[in-house]
C-alpha cells in the first residue's frame, strides 16, 4: 500500500505544483523517488511530529495540498491537538498519511500498534477517515484525496500487501465497495482486514453460509446506506478491524444500528478487545488477540436467524 | 567508579548479543545499539545504582532509554547484568515475548516502555522531581539520540529541569550525526548543541562516547555543579565495532545476514 500511494502521488503531483509532500525523518527506501523528482515539493522536517502538523496548516494556508508521512501514531496522537484545531478546524487540505496502521509492527511493540488512530481521528469534526482495503484502494484514494476539500486521514498498512481487487474499481470517498455477495452474513471490513473477510466468506461458503463482504475503506463519513442495507438484508452483520474496537468501525457501524428502529439483523464486533496486552510477536501471532471471525460467525448466526 | 577492563568486556558482549538478535530477529536498529553499547557497559557497570538481586528497591536509580529503539542492546546489556538470563535474549521480538522491538517494561529491569521519541526526558524529570520532594538520593539517567532531540518535547524538558534545580538528572545524548533519514546536519541540524544546552543552564560534558574512561568521568562528576542537571553529549559513531555498518544509514534498517553476522562478530570480538 505503501508503494501505491508514493507512486500515485507522485504521478498527480507533476502536474500539481500545490501537492507538497512533508515526512517526519520516515520514509527510508519509500519517498526517495518522490523527493528525487520533485525536491521543490517535498521536505523531511525532522523527528518532530507537533511542528510538521502546524506548518502542514500554514502551507495550506498558503494554497498548498500538504500530504504529511509517518508511522502509526507519530502524525496522528503526538500532534493530535495541531491536527484538530490548526488543520480540521481551519478545514485545510492536508491529508495524514500514516503507515503501519494495525498491528503491522507487530513484533515493534506497543507505541508502533496503530490500534486507537482510527478512532480518535475519527472523533475530530470535519476529518475524513480512509483506510484502504488494499494496494488498488489506496491508489484510488491517494488520487481521490488530491483533489478533496478539507482534512483526511489516509490509514495505511506496509508494503507488500496481496492485491484484493483483480480488475479497475469504482471508488469514491465515502462508498463502500461490495466486494463479494452473499445472503446470510455480512462482514463490513475496513483496511487491509479485507483479506481475512474474503478468505473467512470463502469458507463459509463452503459450509453453507453465504456471506457479503463490504469494503468500508472510508471510515468517516461512513456509508450508512450500505449499512442499513445490510441490516435489512442479512441475517448478521459483523465489522472486521484491526482496530480497538471501542472506537473503530465497529463503534462507527454500532451507531447506525441504534438507530434503526424496528426488525434488523444481528449485530457483532470483531477486532481487538479494549485491553492492554504485554506479549508481542509476527503479525499472525498478534491477530490472536482478535480471536477467528469464522467461529465468531457460527456463534452468532443461529440466534440471528431465529430474529434475536 | 567502574572498572574499565570489565565494562570494556561487558561491551563486547553487549554488541555480540545485540548483532545476534537483530540477525535472528531479521530486525532493524542494529545501528543504535552498536552505537550506544559503551555507555549501556559504563552505566551499568557501577554507575547506575540498580541491583538485579533487588530489581524493585524504591531507591534505585532510574534508567530511561528513550531512543526506546535501542532495544536490543539495552536488553542485552539488563541480562548481561544479571537481571534475566541471557538465553531470553534469544526471544526478542519472537512470538509470545516480552523483549518487543522497542523497549517495553514488561522486560525485567525496564521501567519504562518507550519507543515513540521525546517521552524519556520528561519521564526523567518527573523521576528526578519525585526523588527530590521525598528527600532520597535516587537519580534518573536518560538516554536520548541525537535525532530525538528535534520532538519539541525535549526541550521543554530541558527547560523545567534545570528551573526545578533537578541535579539528580543526567541525560547522555548518543550523538552519533545519524537519524532516520538522513545525517542530522542535512535534516535539522542541532549545532551549537552543547551551546543549546548550557543557554538551558544544563551542565554539560561533551565526551568520546566510545572511551570508557571519559564516560565513567562524567558519570563521576554528577552533580558538577550544584542544583544543575547534567548533559553527557556523548560523541559516536552509529553502528560502531564493525566496520561495515559504521556511519551508514542503511545499518538503521537492514538485518545482517549469516555472513554479515559472522563478520560483525569477529570484529566485534577483535575490538579493544
Ligand atoms: C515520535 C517518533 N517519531 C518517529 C519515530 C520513528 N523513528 C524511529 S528511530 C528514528 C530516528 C533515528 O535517529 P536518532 O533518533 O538519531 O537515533 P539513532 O538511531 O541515530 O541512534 C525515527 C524517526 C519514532 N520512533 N518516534
Amino acid at each position: 500500500m505503501r508503494t501505491a500511494f508514493i507512486e500515485g502521488l507522485l504521478e498527480a503531483a507533476k502536474d500539481r505544483p500545490d501537492i507538497v509532500l512533508l515526512t517526519a525523518d520516515l520514509g527510508f527506501s519509500v519517498l526517495e523517488k518522490f523527493h528525487d523528482a520533485l525536491p521543490a515539493q517535498y521536505l523531511n522536517v525532522g523527528v518532530a511530529e507537533q511542528n510538521m502538523m502546524g506548518m502542514a496548516a500554514g502551507l495550506a494556508d498558503l494554497g498548498r495540498t500538504v500530504f504529511t508521512y509517518s508511522i502509526a501514531n507519530f502524525p496522528t496522537m503526538r500532534c493530535l491537538e495541531q491536527v484538530r484545531n490548526d488543520i480540521c478546524y481551519h478545514g485545510y487540505p492536508v491529508r495524514v498519511v500514516s503507515v503501519g496502521g494495525g498491528l503491522t509492527y507487530a513484533s515493534q511493540g506497543y507505541t508502533h500498534h496503530g490500534v486507537e488512530d482510527i478512532g480518535v481521528m475519527r472523533a475530530l469534526p470535519g476529518m475524513t477517515v480512509i483506510a484502504p482495503g488494499d494496494p488498488a484502494e489506496a491508489a484510488a484514494a491517494t488520487k481521490a484525496l488530491c483533489d478533496m476539500p478539507g482534512p483526511a486521514y489516509l490509514r495505511l498498512g506496509k508494503a507488500g500487501e496481496p492485491k484484493v481487487h483483480a480488475g479497475p474499481i469504482d471508488f469514491a470517498i465515502g462508498r463502500a465497495l461490495r466486494v463479494r455477495d452473499g445472503a446470510d452474513v455480512t462482514l463490513v471490513s475496513t483496511g487491509g482486514m479485507l483479506v481475512y473477510a474474503l478468505e473467512t466468506a470463502e469458507r463459509l461458503a463452503k459450509e453453507g453460509i453465504g456471506a457479503r463482504v463490504l469494503s468500508m475503506h472510508t471510515v468517516k463519513p461512513l456509508d450508512e446506506a450500505a449499512i442499513v442495507a445490510a441490516l435489512a438484508e442479512t441475517a448478521l452483520v459483523v465489522t472486521v478491524e484491526e482496530h480497538n474496537v471501542g472506537s473503530g468501525l465497529g463503534a462507527a457501524v454500532a451507531q447506525v444500528v441504534a438507530g434503526i428502529d424496528g426488525p434488523r439483523a444481528a449485530f457483532r464486533r470483531y477486532g481487538l478487545p479494549d485491553e492492554r496486552y504485554s506479549r508481542v510477536g509476527g503479525h499472525a501471532y498478534m491477530r490472536e488477540m482478535m480471536g477467528d471471525l469464522r467461529a465468531l460467525v457460527h456463534a452468532a448466526l443461529p440466534r440471528a436467524r431465529r430474529g434475536g | 567508579m567502574p572498572d574499565i577492563e570489565q565494562t570494556k568486556a561487558k561491551a563486547r558482549r553487549i554488541r555480540e548479543h545485540a548483532l545476534r538478535m537483530v540477525h535472528r530477529a531479521n530486525a532493524s536498529h542494529i545501528g543504535t545499539g552498536l552505537s550506544m553499547a559503551d555507555i549501556l557497559a559504563v552505566l551499568y557497570g557501577g554507575v547506575a545504582k540498580v541491583d538485579a538481586a533487588n530489581p524493585r528497591d524504591p531507591d534505585r536509580d532510574r534508567v530511561v532509554l528513550s531512543k526506546g529503539h535501542g532495544a536490543a542492546a539495552f536488553y542485552a546489556c539488563l541480562a548481561e547484568s544479571g537481571f534475566f538470563p541471557v538465553e531470553r535474549l534469544a526471544t526478542f521480538c519472537e512470538d509470545g515475548t516480552a523483549l518487543a522491538g522497542h523497549v517495553s517494561h514488561h522486560v525485567p529491569g525496564v521501567d519504562f516502555s518507550t519507543g515513540s521519541l521525546g517521552h524519556g526526558l520528561s519521564l526523567g524529570c518527573g523521576v528526578a522531581l519525585g526523588f527530590k520532594r521525598d528527600g532520597r538520593p535516587g537519580r534518573a539517567f536518560v538516554i536520548l539520540s541525537d535525532g530525538e532531540c528535534d520532538e519539541g518535547s525535549i526541550w521543554e524538558a530541558a527547560l523545567f529541569a534545570p528551573h526545578h534545580r533537578l541535579d539528580n538528572l543526567v541525560a547522555v545524548v548518543d550523538y552519533n550525526k545519524i537519524q532516520s533519514f538522513g545525517t542530522v546536519k542535512e535534516v535539522l541540524d542541532l549545532e551549537p548543541f552543547a551551546d543549546k544546552w548550557r543557554a538551558f543552564n544544563w551542565h554539560v560534558e561533551v565526551v568520546d562516547g566510545h572511551d570508557h574512561a571519559a564516560l565513567a568521568q562524567a558519570f563521576a562528576a554528577v552533580p558538577a555543579v550544584a542544583g544543575r542537571p547534567t548533559v553527557i553529549l556523548a560523541d559516536t559513531v552509529k553502528g560502531k565495532g564493525v566496520s561495515f555498518m559504521e556511519d551508514k544509514l542503511l545499518w538503521h534498517y537492514r538485518s545482517p545476514s549469516a555472513e554479515q553476522l559472522e563478520a560483525a562478530i569477529a570484529e566485534v570480538r577483535g575490538t579493544e
